[in-house]
């Protein structure tokens, strides 16, 4: 017998139907906070100005700053929902779709920043977002891989 | 001195998502999101070698993006980061055993573009 015993083994509906929703609100959190991470972090360090210091004391104050703070938290929240993401849902599958966080932050310097958006900076905006939308019609996880159908086929089949 | 950040923005950047991702799935899906649940959850990462691997990798790669930024534009620091995406792609259908179907890599292919794109 040349078949693997169980790697093409499916998961049932409800429980892909669970990862799905899953996954989009982990998705959301993820970005999310990584928006407002980013954008608090970006202005508390320019209102701080350049540290140009060794001491270690010199970036302990840095965080002492409320939007350093309100950053740091946003960013820790990030890392925190980011692996609670890879607990279930493939690599090739968070890297891309968590990288629509580039349009919000544009849309975020646009609306709240006032800044200039070129053209070439709308292309990418564009691309960005058709090419999240077409890994987010992708089934998050490779499920045989890791869940409930251990993978012993090549042991099986020796 | 410019090669050397990039190096190391790229490498323990990806190094960290790759040990971040198995060390994740070697925990297994999360589903008890109570709060002593997530407490037993820091506690089990804590004493996983592959997240206490990834997590400084990323701190690496992270404090080398701002001295990268600091150095040279951001048209220049961001799609070197942006590359690392199709990087990080292959290296998950390869190392991770992850499948990683066309509308996966056109994907992730049109964002690494996208956000080049962006910073320029």
């Amino acid at each position: 017998m040349s078949e693997p015993k169980v790697s093409v083994q499916k998961q049932p509906e409800a429980k892909q139907h669970e990862v799905i929703v899953k996954t989009v609100v982990a998705s959301v959190v993820v970005v999310a906070t990584n928006v407002v991470g980013n954008y608090a972090l970006s202005r508390g360090m320019h209102e701080v100005g350049v540290v140009e210091s060794w001491s270690p004391m010199a970036y302990i104050h840095t965080f002492t700053h409320p939007w350093v703070a309100v950053g740091v938290v946003f960013m820790v929240a990030w890392l925190g929902s980011r692996l609670a993401l890879l607990s279930w849902a493939d690599l090739s599958y968070v890297v891309p779709v968590t990288s629509f966080s580039y349009v919000l932050s544009a849309v975020v310097a646009v609306i709240y920043l006032r800044e200039h958006v070129s053209a070439l900076r709308w292309a990418g905006i564009a691309v960005i977002t058709v090419g999240v939308a077409l890994v987010a019609l992708t089934y998050p996880e490779t499920p045989e891989l890791y869940h409930e159908a251990p993978v012993e086929g090549e042991e099986v089949r020796e | 001195m410019i090669a050397l950040l990039v190096a190391l923005v790229v490498i323990p950047g990806t190094a960290g998502d790759l040990l971040n991702s198995a060390g994740m799935k070697r925990h297994g899906e999360i589903n008890d999101w109570s709060p002593s649940g997530l407490l037993k959850l820091c506690w089990d990462l804590v004493r996983n070698p592959l997240i206490m691997g990834g997590i400084p990798a990323m701190a690496v790669s992270f404090f080398a993006l701002m001295a990268l930024l600091s150095a040279t534009d951001l048209s220049f620091a961001v799609p070197m980061t942006a590359a690392s995406y199709v990087l990080e792609t292959g290296l998950a259908k390869y190392m991770l055993k992850e499948q990683v179907d066309w509308r996966r890599w056109t994907g992730t292919v049109l964002v690494a573009v996208g956000v080049a794109l962006l910073s320029m």
